[in-house]
């Protein structure tokens, strides 16, 4: 598979917090059109690496590439800018307004001093009907009334109203039952089928080899591997995760993606 | 796997799903939401109503019971309780409530309160009162806005302290309970009143719309709304958005005419005892004036959304990019302005101010109001008509048990069982939320 150059290449991101070091040089590209997820024990450092992404933590060191050019993530509205959104693990929805108050909450449509409610329904009708996600008339019901799924769904959809590029979930799965954990990976997958990046953070290998063209594990800061799902079993993505190293590794090609 | 073209843009570009995918996802569309809200017919429309009602979201209706309730019960002890010279009375004594209620509900909206409304109502009405006053002799506009610019300058002074040294609203607004109290009385001078002789502001309270004007203001309100309605509904209708059903609009245009021509029935009746008296008194104009603009501003304008949006849950505002600081800050302006505005009416109905002011009751009253209302002491949600309806609830109260000859103990006792259960109300709506 010859890919073009890729939305995002992570060259060397490092962060510490005082003595210690959550992320050692993480290489990692990200490429449009692909799930790739980003799984790893606890304290592997899923989280700070996503926060350095959305603009939250500045890393100390390394390079950011951004369709080809070097940029800098200082700030979330610097992601914003880029075309990166982030979907929390708690979604940042207001309960007490609809579905498209939420939708557009900070960024809302305007005529002259008012809001223009119209517009903003809807844009917001026509995203959720392109993710197939909703009959679509009940999307001005307060998001308080929602199930987790349908939440989840909103924040997606939130995610992908604007000029967006990039899409990183943080364990959008983790709360959510059989039925609706199914409704968020086809949203996922959907989302890449667009042509989007999606960055999916996850424990949940079920999950995982079920929407992901590309794995990439983390094992205590660092990179352990980065493979086509393919390529890959669980048995294999677990011990990774918890050594950060696989016997049956060892043969195979190092990081297939890194070295791109 | 991906025919990257480079980066996608237009995503909200209607488009077909991929085949596998597809399928599945018509499924699970089903899935995603149940077309509840918003509906085409009438009968879909009670439906998602009660949907609505049933899931905590009761709105108006539970204060709108309770002065039904109120109105039938006093009528059935007193008779002269429902007299149009006592509904008017019970209009203009609502209204320094209403007011109060109103601005207090930008601050519970935000899930904050303010204590100190009472009494920067009261120094309001102390500063007017004293720049009308001979010594200073100045033109009512002026000294009323001067009073009005003063309430809202106190109030962004607590937002900043609240915001910027980031204390507790209740903290900081019983200092100011305190402090603006003492400023008063300063300026009054121990056991001091300041006659308000100026006839424009004494008018407010006490003077009224001739019959003629009455019904012509209202029905320009009336007819403004029903326009309003209507030519939303059919710009909806237009872009192919859900609108209510015609019936349903014209259901509450007629509510609101009926409503409209109650009001002015009522008003419009000799009350008079020697002279004939008759028509809306100004005040009333006043607050109408007040609900609406500020219905407005909390409904249709950026700010109205925010306030909402950081009272719901204010992470998920700072993230999405909302100045909680400016946004909170204003919303005490907002307070402490609409608190100078009652009082205003408050001096206006006594002619004068006096250290008899009760800021600590009124500010009770005030929050009281608003709670009763249907506004949540838990932030979130809440409507300038909040403040208005509770404080004719609370208005109602004191007027019918006044009539009854109770004693202002058991009017204090009433009123705390009737905030009680508004709050009850309120708790057990928010947990009829989170359960579904």
């Amino acid at each position: 598979m010859t890919e073009p150059t890729p939305l995002v290449q992570l060259r060397g991101i490092s962060k510490h917090f005082g003595p210690v070091q959550a992320l050692m040089g993480v290489d990692l590209d990200l490429h449009a059109g692909e799930v790739t997820a980003l799984v790893g024990d606890n304290g592997a450092g899923k989280s700070v690496f996503i926060k350095c992404i959305s603009g939250i933590y500045t890393p100390d060191a390394g390079q950011v590439t951004w369709e080809g050019r070097p940029v800098a993530i200082r700030t979330p509205r610097d992601a914003a800018a880029l075309g990166i959104e982030t979907i929390y693990q708690d979604l940042a929805l207001c309960n007490n307004l609809d579905i498209v108050q939420n939708m557009f909450l900070g960024r809302e449509t305007m005529q002259r001093f008012v809001l223009d409610e119209d517009a903003m329904e809807k844009a917001a009708q026509e995203t959720l009907a392109s993710l197939a996600v909703t009959t679509v008339r009940s999307i001005r019901q307060p998001v308080g009334s929602l199930s987790g799924g349908q939440r989840q769904s909103v924040a997606i959809a939130r995610a992908v109203l604007w000029n967006t590029k990039l899409v990183i979930m943080d364990e959008p799965t983790a709360a959510l039952g059989v039925a609706q954990t199914a409704m968020v990976l086809a949203l996922a997958r959907r989302l890449a089928d667009r042509g989007l990046a999606v960055l999916f953070v996850s424990h949940n290998m079920v999950d995982v080899f079920e929407v992901a063209n590309r794995i990439a594990v983390l094992h205590l800061g660092r990179v352990a591997a980065v493979r086509a799902t393919a390529d890959l079993d669980r048995q294999l993505v677990v011990e990774l995760m918890t050594a950060g190293s696989s016997t049956r590794m060892a043969a195979g090609p190092t990081a297939a993606d890194g070295e791109a | 796997m991906s025919d990257s073209e480079g980066p996608r843009t237009q995503v909200t570009a209607a488009e077909e799903p991929p085949e596998e995918v597809a399928a599945a996802a018509e499924r699970r569309a089903e899935l995603a939401m149940p077309a509840s809200i918003a509906a085409g017919s009438v009968r879909e429309y009670a439906r998602s109503s009660l949907a609505r009602v049933k899931s905590g979201q009761s709105g108006v209706l539970p204060v709108v019971g309770g002065m039904i309730l109120i109105a039938v019960l006093f009528q059935s002890l007193d008779s002269k309780f429902l007299t149009a010279g006592n509904l008017v009375n019970l209009l203009v004594q609502a209204a320094v409530f209403s007011l109060l209620a109103m601005g207090e509900v930008f601050v519970l909206t935000l899930g904050e309160i303010d204590l100190s409304i009472g009494f920067v109502a009261a120094l309001g009405g102390v500063i007017m009162a004293e720049l009308l006053s001979p010594s200073h002799g100045w033109p009512w506009y002026a000294a009323a806005g001067t009073a009005l610019l003063a309430c809202a300058g106190i109030g962004i002074l607590h937002g900043l302290i609240i915001t910027r040294i980031g204390l507790p609203s209740f903290v900081v607004t019983l200092a100011g309970l305190l402090f603006w109290q003492g400023v008063m009385l300063r300026i009054l001078g121990s056991g001091g009143t300041i006659p308000i002789n100026d006839s424009i502001i004494n008018d407010i309270a006490s003077a009224n719309l001739s019959n003629a004007a009455s019904w012509l203001v209202m029905l320009v309100l009336v007819g403004l709304f029903a326009a309003g309605t209507l030519r939303r509904d059919e710009k909806r209708r237009r872009a192919g958005l859900v609108a209510p059903p015609r019936s349903i609009s014209l259901i509450k245009i007629a509510l609101v005419l009926a409503g409209g021509v109650a009001l002015v029935l009522v008003c419009n009746q000799n009350r008079g005892v020697l002279v004939p008296i008759s028509g809306m008194p100004w005040v009333v104009v006043l607050v109408v004036g007040v609900l609406v603009a500020w219905t407005f501003l909390l409904g249709r304008t950026k700010l109205g959304r925010y306030l909402y949006a950081v009272g719901g849950n204010a992470e998920a505002a700072r993230r999405a990019g909302i100045g909680l600081a400016t946004v909170r800050t204003t919303a005490f302006m907002l307070a402490s302005f609409t608190g100078g505005i009652g009082g205003i009416v408050y001096a206006s109905r006594l002619r004068s101010i006096s250290t008899a002011v009760d800021g600590g009751t009124l500010v009770l009253y005030a929050v009281a109001a608003a709670v009763i209302g249907g506004t949540s002491l838990f932030g979130g949600r809440g409507k300038a008509v909040h403040g208005v309806l509770g404080g004719l609830v609370i208005a109602g109260i004191d007027n019918g048990m006044g009539l009854l000859g109770f004693t202002a103990a058991s009017k204090f006792m009433v009123t705390a069982l009737v905030l009680l259960a508004a709050v009850t109300i309120d708790a057990l709506a928010r947990r009829g939320e989170a359960v579904t």
